[in-house]
C-alpha cells in the first residue's frame, strides 16, 4: 500500500467520490501531503475503487461504513462506526460495517493499543461523518430548489417540512458527490446524539456464535502450506545445527530448514523484535503433520555470545544491550534487590525529600514484585503470507500493519505498493500482536518455499518466545512526621530490563517533598508491551503502599486520596503532573458512593479500594472479598471510570469488567518464571489463569458521565485492579501481599 | 494414513488422514470447519470443545478414529440459523469481546444444558471451568446461560 510520506502534513481532509452504479464515497485522509484539496470531486470510477473511504452510499439507501482499525476484542468495529453513523445521522440498524483495508493513507494510523481506537479517530469519524451529511442536504436543497436551513435530515432520510417533500439519501447521493465536501463541517451537539451513547450490539456478534471464519488462525488459501518454527528451548541460546533427516521422513512434510529471520547489520524498528534470529522451520501440509515431525527434529542449541542491537525506535536511536547467559528467577530477584540499593536515575525531585526523611519522625518503607507476564492471547501468533519476487500478500492479525510494513518492504526488496495486508480479527492482542516478527517470519518462509504459507506458533511457542511484561520492583518510602503529616514521598523502581516508574503522576504534585527514581538490568529475555505498559505494575505497588500509608496514618483510604488530590488541585507541586485531580476525585467518590463504602450493610466484605490514571482516563474499583471454600474469593466489584463520552456503554461495560477479571487473574496466578533461561511455563497446565469459578460473581461498572471526548477505556481499568486485590487480601487475612503473583501466599489459594 | 469417515453435524465425511489426529484438526484443516478453535492442544483451554452426542469433549485430545461410528456436532451445527438459544443468548448478552474463546464456552454450555435444562450457579463453574476467556468475559457467559437456560 502507499506510505504517507514523512513531510506529510497531519491534517486530515476528505474526498468525495461517485460509486459505480450510482452512490458516492466518502474518503478520508490523515496524512495528506499536498494541500488539502476538501471538496474536489472524483468522478472517474477508477479513483473511487483506489480509494477505499468510510462511507458508501447505494442508490437503495444501504450504507456501509468502514472501520478503519484492527479489532482485537475492544469493539472498534462496532464503536467507530457508530461515530460516522451518529454524524451522518443514519438508522443504525440499516448500516452494513466493513473492515477497511490495509492503508495508511487513505484510513489513518490504523493502531490498535496504547486504549487509542476512540480516542484518535473520534473527531475525524465525526468530520467524516458530518461532511457526507452536509453535501446530502446540500444536493437535496438545490434538486427542490429550497433555502439549505430548511432541509433537515433523519436516519438516512432528508425533508423539507414546509413542502412536504422527503427521499432517501440514496437518492441524492450521486449528486451529493459533485459538491465540494466543507472545509469544517458543523458537528452535533453531543446532546443530541442518539446512536453514541446508546448500547449497540457487537456487529460481528452472529459470526462469532456461529463460528464463521474470523481470526487470522482460519485463514486458507489454495496450496496453503503450515510452517513452524522451533526456536531455542531457553533464552540466552541460539541455534548450532540441526538434523532434519528423521523429520524430514515424517508423513506430510515439505520442507525443513534454517534461515535468519534478519539479515545481517539490519537496523530493526521498535516493533520489529528479535528473540531468536535463527529460524529453524519445518514446513507441511496440516499443522498436525508439522508438529509431530518437530519432534523428530535432532537439533544442538549453544549459547548465544552478548551483543548489542541498534533499534531505530519512535524515539530515535537505542542501544540495546543483550548479555549472554541463562537467566534464574531467584537469581533475577537477588540482582533486583541488590540494585535497588544502588544509586539510580534521577526522575523528578520537589522540594528537599532528603533533609524531610532525615527530620522525619517515622518512616514507611516496602518494597513490591512481580515476574514476566505472558500474554497469552487465545489466538496464538500466526500469519499468513504468500511472497514472490514480485508482490507480497499477508494476512495478518495485527495490531499495527503499518509499522511492519517498512520491515517487510526492506527485508523482501520490494516497495510498499507491491505488499499487501489484510487486517483480521485477532483472538486477543494485549499488546503482543503489535510486535512484527511473525509477518516478517511467514514473509520469508513463504518467499523461501515459494509458495502460500501460513505461519502457526503453537501455544508453547507462544507463551516461550518472550516478549513478556517485564520483571518489576519498586521500593516506596514515606515521611511521617510526629502529628504523622505525610513529609516526603519517594519511589525507586526498577526492572528487567526497565523500570514502570511514571513520575510525573499522582501522589507526585500532591506532596512537597517528592522523588522518583528509576534504574534496569539488561536482559536476553525479551519484553514487550502488555495492557497498561509500566502502569500495570506502577498502580499495583504504588496504590498498595498508599492503603498502607493510609493506615499508618489513621485515615480511611478513599479520603487520604481524597485529601491529596484536593491538595494537588488546590496548590499542586512542581510541573508536567500528567493527572486532572478533579477527574481522579470523581471517580474515587463515584466508587465509594456506588460501593456503599461506609455502608454497616458491607461489613461482612474484606474490602480494599485502588485508583489510578493512565491513556488519559482515571478508574477506580473497590474489591469486595468473601471466604468461600475455605479460601478467600473475590465476590463483588464495584468499577468507577471516567473515559470522557462512552460511546458505546455497554460493550464499555464488558470491556471494563474484562480489565477487572484479567486484573485478578494476572495479579493471582500470572507469571513466567526462568530455569538456566528456560520458562517455568510452556501452556496452560502450568500457566494459570483465572477461570470462571474464580471470577467474581458481580462487576458493576458505573462511568462519570461528562461531555469530554472519549479517552482511553482498554487498559486505564486494568492497572488499579492488582491493588484492589492486594488491598483486600490484606482485609482478609491480615497480611500484606507485595510480591505477585499473590496466589503462593495464600493458604490453598 | 486411513480413509476414515466420520459423521459432523449430520453430514457423513471422509477423510484421509493418519488415524491419531486429533478432531480438532480434521475439522480445521480437513474439513473446512474453522469455527472449532485451536488454544492449548492439551485440554486446558476449552477454545476447541466439541459435543459428541450429548458430551462436551475436547477436540485437541480426540483422535479421529475414536469417534469413527459417533455423531459429533460442532459450533457450526448447533442451529441451522444462529437461533440456538444460547446462540440469541449470547447475542442478547453481548458476550464477546475478542471472540475466539466463544465457540468453545457455546458448545461446553449447550452439552451442560442437554443434562441440566435449569443448571445452578455451581453447575455452571463445574461445567464452564475447562473453558478459558483471557478477555475475561465470565459474567456474561454465565448471564447467557442463565438466559438460554430460562427461554
Ligand atoms: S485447544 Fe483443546 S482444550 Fe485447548
Ligand atoms: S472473548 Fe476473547 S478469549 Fe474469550
Amino acid at each position: 500500500m502507499k506510505q504517507p510520506k514523512a513531510s506529510a502534513s497531519r491534517r486530515s481532509f476528505l474526498k468525495v467520490s461517485a460509486l459505480a452504479g450510482g452512490g458516492m464515497l466518502l474518503s478520508f485522509n490523515f496524512w495528506a501531503q499536498a494541500k488539502p484539496l476538501p471538496g474536489q470531486p472524483l468522478t472517474d470510477a477508477k479513483d473511487w475503487v483506489e480509494l477505499n473511504g468510510y462511507i458508501k452510499i447505494y442508490p437503495d439507501n444501504s450504507i456501509k461504513i468502514i472501520n478503519p482499525n484492527p479489532e482485537f476484542g475492544q469493539n472498534v468495529m462496532t464503536t467507530l462506526p457508530m461515530i460516522v453513523a451518529e454524524e451522518l445521522d443514519v438508522d443504525w440498524q440499516k448500516v452494513i460495517v466493513e473492515m477497511g483495508p490495509h492503508d495508511n493513507v487513505k484510513l489513518g494510523p490504523q493502531f490498535t493499543g496504547g486504549s487509542n481506537s476512540t480516542r484518535m479517530y473520534w473527531k475525524p469519524l465525526r468530520d467524516a461523518g458530518a461532511a457526507a451529511r452536509n453535501i446530502l442536504v446540500q444536493a437535496a436543497a438545490q434538486t427542490w430548489n429550497v433555502p439549505l436551513e430548511e432541509v433537515s435530515t433523519k436516519q438516512g432520510m432528508l425533508y423539507h417540512e414546509k413542502s412536504g417533500r422527503s427521499g432517501m439519501y440514496g437518492d441524492f447521493a450521486l449528486k451529493a458527490s459533485a459538491i465540494p465536501l466543507p472545509k469544517n463541517p458543523k458537528l452535533k451537539d453531543g446532546r443530541n446524539f442518539t446512536i453514541v451513547r446508546s448500547a449497540q450490539k457487537n456487529v460481528e456478534g452472529m459470526k462469532i456464535v456461529t463460528g464463521k471464519p474470523l481470526f487470522g488462525l482460519d485463514y486458507a488459501h489454495e496450496g496453503m502450506l503450515v510452517a513452524m518454527i522451533e526456536h531455542p528451548p531457553a533464552f540466552g541460546k541460539k541455534l548450532q545445527s540441526f538434523d532434519a533427516s528423521e523429520a524430514l521422513k515424517m508423513p506430510g512434510i515439505r520442507d525443513i530448514f534454517s534461515l535468519p529471520l534478519y539479515p545481517e547489520n539490519y537496523e530493526q524498528s521498535g516493533f520489529d523484535t528479535r528473540t531468536f534470529n535463527d529460524l529453524l522451520v519445518v514446513v507441511g501440509n496440516t499443522t498436525w503433520e508439522v508438529m509431530n515431525a518437530r519432534k523428530k527434529l535432532k537439533v544442538i542449541w549453544q549459547p548465544i555470545e552478548s551483543s548489542n542491537e541498534i533499534i531505530a525506535g519512535f524515539r530515535g536511536k537505542t542501544n540495546v544491550t543483550i548479555p549472554a547467559g541463562l537467566e534464574n528467577t531467584d537469581e533475577q530477584l537477588a540482582k533486583m534487590a541488590a540494585f535497588a540499593n544502588q544509586p539510580a536515575q534521577l526522575l523528578r525531585k520537589d522540594g528537599d525529600p532528603e533533609t524531610a526523611f532525615k527530620n522525619a519522625a517515622q518512616i514507611i518503607e516496602h518494597t513490591y514484585t512481580a515476574p514476566f507476564l505472558a500474554h497469552n492471547c487465545m489466538e496464538p501468533v500466526n500469519c499468513f503470507a504468500y511472497v514472490t519476487d514480485e508482490k507480497a500478500l499477508l494476512v495478518a492479525p495485527h495490531q499495527a500493519p503499518g509499522w511492519i510494513e517498512p520491515s517487510l518492504s526492506k527485508i523482501l526488496n520490494l516497495s510498499p505498493d507491491k505488499i499487501e495486508i489484510q487486517i483480521v480479527r485477532m483472538g486477543g492482542g494485549f499488546g503482543l500482536k503489535a510486535y512484527g516478527h511473525f509477518l516478517t517470519e511467514a514473509a520469508i518462509i513463504s518467499k523461501k518455499v515459494n509458495a502460500p504459507v501460513k505461519l502457526v506458533y503453537s501455544r508453547e511457542d507462544d507463551m516461550t518466545y518472550g516478549i513478556y511484561r517485564p520483571m518489576y520492583t519498586a521500593t516506596y518510602r514515606a515521611a511521617l512526621d510526629k502529628d504523622k503529616n505525610l513529609l516526603a514521598f519517594h519511589v525507586k523502581g526498577g526492572g528487567i530490563p526497565e523500570h514502570a516508574v511514571h513520575q510525573n503522576r499522582f501522589p507526585a504534585g500532591a506532596v512537597d517533598n517528592y522523588l522518583a527514581e528509576g534504574w534496569a538490568i539488561p536482559t536476553n529475555i525479551t519484553i514487550g508491551a502488555f495492557r497498561a505498559p509500566g502502569s500495570n505494575f506502577n498502580a499495583a505497588a504504588e496504590q498498595s503502599f498508599l492503603d498502607e500509608l493510609a493506615e499508618a496514618m489513621g485515615k480511611d483510604p478513599i479520603d487520604f486520596r481524597l485529601e491529596l488530590l484536593q491538595r494537588a488541585k488546590e496548590k499542586p507541586v512542581g510541573r508536567n503532573n500528567e493527572y486532572d485531580a478533579d477527574r481522579y476525585m470523581e471517580v474515587l467518590k463515584l466508587v465509594k458512593e456506588k460501593a456503599g463504602w461506609n455502608d454497616p450493610a458491607n461489613k461482612k466484605y474484606s474490602r480494599g479500594v485502588a485508583a489510578y490514571f493512565c491513556h488519559s482516563s482515571y478508574a477506580a474499583h473497590v474489591i469486595d472479598i468473601v471466604e468461600k471454600n475455605g479460601k478467600p474469593y473475590i465476590e463483588r466489584v464495584t468499577s468507577a471510570v471516567d473515559c470522557g463520552i462512552v460511546v458505546n456503554p455497554d460493550a464499555a461495560t464488558n470491556m471494563v469488567q474484562g480489565a477487572v477479571v484479567d486484573g485478578i487473574g494476572n495479579a493471582l496466578y500470572g507469571g513466567i518464571t526462568h530455569k538456566d533461561g528456560v520458562p517455568g511455563q510452556n501452556n496452560f497446565n502450568r500457566y494459570r489463569l483465572i477461570r470462571m469459578r474464580e471470577a467474581p460473581e458481580r462487576i458493576d461498572v458505573h462511568f462519570v458521565h461528562n461531555d469530554i471526548d472519549p479517552t482511553g477505556l482498554g487498559e486505564p481499568p486494568f492497572p488499579p485492579v492488582f491493588a484492589a486485590v492486594a488491598n483486600a487480601l490484606y482485609k482478609k487475612t491480615g497480611k500484606r501481599f507485595y510480591n505477585q503473583p499473590f496466589y503462593k501466599d495464600i493458604p490453598n489459594a | 494414513m486411513a480413509i476414515l469417515s466420520l459423521t459432523v453435524n449430520g453430514k457423513k465425511h471422509q477423510v484421509d488422514v493418519d488415524p491419531k489426529t486429533p478432531v480438532l484438526w480434521v475439522l480445521r484443516e480437513h474439513l473446512n470447519l474453522t469455527g472449532t478453535k485451536y488454544g492449548c492442544g492439551i485440554a486446558q483451554c476449552g477454545a476447541c470443545t466439541i459435543n459428541l452426542g450429548d458430551t462436551a469433549v475436547r477436540s485437541c485430545q480426540l483422535p479421529v478414529s475414536s469417534i469413527a461410528d459417533k455423531a459429533i456436532t460442532t459450533i457450526e451445527g448447533l442451529s441451522e440459523k444462529g437461533d440456538h438459544p444460547l446462540q440469541q443468548a449470547w447475542i442478547e448478552q453481548d458476550v464477546a469481546q475478542c471472540g475466539y474463546c466463544q465457540a468453545g464456552q457455546i458448545m461446553s454450555a449447550a452439552a451442560l444444558l442437554k443434562t441440566k435444562p435449569h443448571p445452578t450457579d455451581d453447575d455452571i463453574d463445574a461445567a464452564m471451568s475447562g473453558n478459558i476467556c483471557r478477555c475475561g468475559t465470565y459474567l456474561r457467559v454465565k448471564a447467557a446461560i442463565k438466559t438460554a437456560a430460562k427461554g
